[in-house]
């Protein structure tokens, strides 16, 4: 059984309009179905609108689709007892693309990090300090940032925090909605390190929601293709993805730039002066 | 964070100084002679070479600015010249009514805090439930009472129908509960409408939403994150309300007969008792400096971010 199930999942934005006749309705996912097995990544990749964000959602239990299931464990989120709700909101952690947003801002980052150790764990104080500690350095910070708060902290520095405490309790599978694209490059291959890492160390699998083809593929065993709210094709691999005919996929692969610039092919000629 | 506290006692000083300067020049620019003022409250028909004695006596003849400043050595040493109309040291009056009036003000503030902050709180978390509708309704009705009308309301159905509390004067622990609810009733108005208003702005803040979506336990949720900061603008009030309720609650004293500040000021203004003025203007300015200290640091406690350098997002 796979980790995460979406089953043809259409989600659309009622606009209701008061005076102008009928009511609008915007389509933002369409019969979306895929999988992810336990211990590997799916990169979701895609121009901004495409509905990235919104799936993300969907699968976070944040927003009821109208149509469709989304089966985590076998259990459909939206559809759950008290208890395994719990259950499956420890193994089902997000990082969000906002940081700041993402904290409370009156919280220094040692209890930012050690909330979800209190919630779901039972840990002496020396201990919890010394798991945050082990957290901070993982994601590339020190113990001098136990009390700082997040306004002390640099936009990637406080991703780096929202990281750690994703990572705190080992979830299943942890939904990165654009976390890494906010990051300088030295810092985006650390964590993407990183989570390559935990995910052959702890068979954690990610949902990799990013418009960096790129960083999508540094870390993603298979690779989906939202556009305009649809799932084009899931590719398995880089091959795959880059002999494909499809005229969208071709428009994203021709976004990428070459390593040199004497490889670069530009698809439409620039007149220079 | 004790540099910041230090600033904040610093910063006391010049204002207190200020409040001393503004006293002293208003009492000056008054019509009322203190001489005058002293025979008159002593019934006594003085002739003028009685009062140039007594302008001698208080100084009167000397230059405004000399007189400025020892009336400032004399309130450094908490000597705040002697009652026309009682004849005893100022401070010993406050200070015998010291007493009185802190009961009732924490009396009153304890009951106010007690009955708002859990029915704020559930009216803000459960909008429009029956608590939402039974708080908007005890905030209406506080708001409009007025404190005289609500006091004898209170004697007549406690005192007098049931004979469950005495009708005035101080002594018990039973005395203190009709003019501390009296008192109270407007707070709890203002409190209850403070606290919901500010429970609802930080539900809607996005990290509870994300909280929810960590599965952080609701409890946490509401402990945690959103009471503690929803409490801060009832705080701001609370230090306000602390201020006017030490410089003595003037209305509600008089319906009890509750020997505190208001009333015994009220007669210091009739009877034109210019050192007891003078010491209540004064003592009123160091209560309120001390409350709105007392909040900001309360405040700093709460939200760290005040007292903290650095980058302020947002």
């Amino acid at each position: 059984m796979s980790l995460l199930q979406v089953k043809q999942v259409n989600f659309s934005y009622n606009s209701k309009r008061l005076f102008k006749g009928n009511d609008q309705t915007t389509n933002i996912l369409n019969e979306i179905s895929f999988s992810i097995e336990e211990g590997t990544c799916l990169g979701l990749i895609g121009t901004s609108g495409a509905g990235k964000s919104t799936l993300g959602k969907v699968i976070l239990g944040i927003q009821r689709p109208q149509q469709g299931q989304v089966l985590f464990q076998g259990h459909d989120i939206y559809n759950l007892n008290k208890a395994t709700q719990q259950k499956i909101r420890r193994d089902l952690q997000v990082v969000f693309q906002d940081s700041y947003s993402a904290v409370n801002p009156r919280m220094t980052a040692e209890r930012i990090i050690s909330e979800p150790l209190e919630n779901f764990e039972r840990l002496s104080v020396g201990e919890k300090r010394r798991r945050v500690i082990e957290l901070l350095e993982r994601v590339g910070l020190s113990e001098r940032d136990l009390k700082k708060y997040p306004h002390q902290f640099s936009g990637g520095q406080l991703q780096r925090i929202n990281i750690a405490r994703a990572i705190a309790l080992k979830p299943k599978l942890i939904v990165l909605d654009e976390s890494v694209s906010s990051l300088d490059m030295v810092t985006q291959s650390l964590i993407l390190k990183l989570l390559s890492e935990l995910k052959d160390d702890f068979g954690l699998s990610y949902l990799f929601i990013t418009h960096d083809i790129k960083a999508a593929f540094s870390i993603s065993d298979q690779i989906g293709v939202l556009e305009k709210g649809e799932l084009i094709e899931l590719y398995d691999s880089k091959d795959q993805f880059f002999s494909s005919k499809h005229p969208i996929v071709k428009r994203l692969r021709d976004s990428i730039l070459a390593e040199h610039p004497r490889f670069r092919t530009l698809t439409t000629k620039v007149k220079l002066g | 964070m004790g540099t910041y506290v230090l600033k904040r006692i610093i910063t006391i000083v010049p204002i207190f100084l200020l409040a001393t300067l503004l006293t002293f020049g208003m009492i000056n620019l008054s019509p009322v002679d203190p001489a005058e003022a002293y025979f008159a409250a002593a019934h006594i028909q003085a002739t003028d070479e009685m009062l140039e004695q007594k302008r001698h006596e208080f100084g009167l003849d000397q230059p405004l600015f000399i007189q400025y400043v020892n009336s400032l050595i004399k309130v450094g040493q908490f000597d705040f010249g002697i009652s026309y109309v009682t004849n005893k040291p100022v401070w010993q009056e406050i200070s015998a009514r010291l007493p009185a009036t802190i009961q009732l003000t924490i009396g009153s503030l304890l009951i106010a805090i007690l009955v708002s902050v859990p029915i704020g709180f559930l009216a803000g978390i459960k909008k429009n439930s029956g608590m939402d509708h039974l708080s908007r309704f005890l905030s209406f009705i506080g708001a409009s009472i007025p404190s005289f009308w609500l006091g004898y309301l209170l004697i007549f159905f406690f005192s007098v129908k049931l004979d469950l509390l005495p009708v005035e004067g101080i002594g018990t622990w039973k005395h203190l509960v009709l003019p501390s609810v009296t008192l109270a009733f407007p707070l709890i108005a203002l409190y209850t409408r403070l606290l919901r208003a500010s429970v609802l702005e930080n539900l809607q803040e996005s990290y509870v939403l994300f909280a929810r979506t960590r599965g952080v336990h609701e409890k946490i949720i509401m402990g945690k994150h959103v009471l503690r900061i929803a409490i801060s603008p009832m705080i701001t009030g609370l230090g306000m309300n602390l201020g006017n309720l030490m410089t003595g609650a003037i209305i509600v004293e008089a319906v009890f007969s509750w020997p505190g500040f208001g009333r015994f000021f009220i007669e210091a203004v009739f009877n034109r008792d210019v050192p007891v003025i003078q010491g209540y203007v004064l003592l009123a300015a160091g209560i309120f400096l001390t409350s709105n200290l007392l909040v900001d640091l309360i405040q700093m406690y709460i939200d760290p971010r005040i007292s903290r350098r650095g980058r302020q997002y947002r």
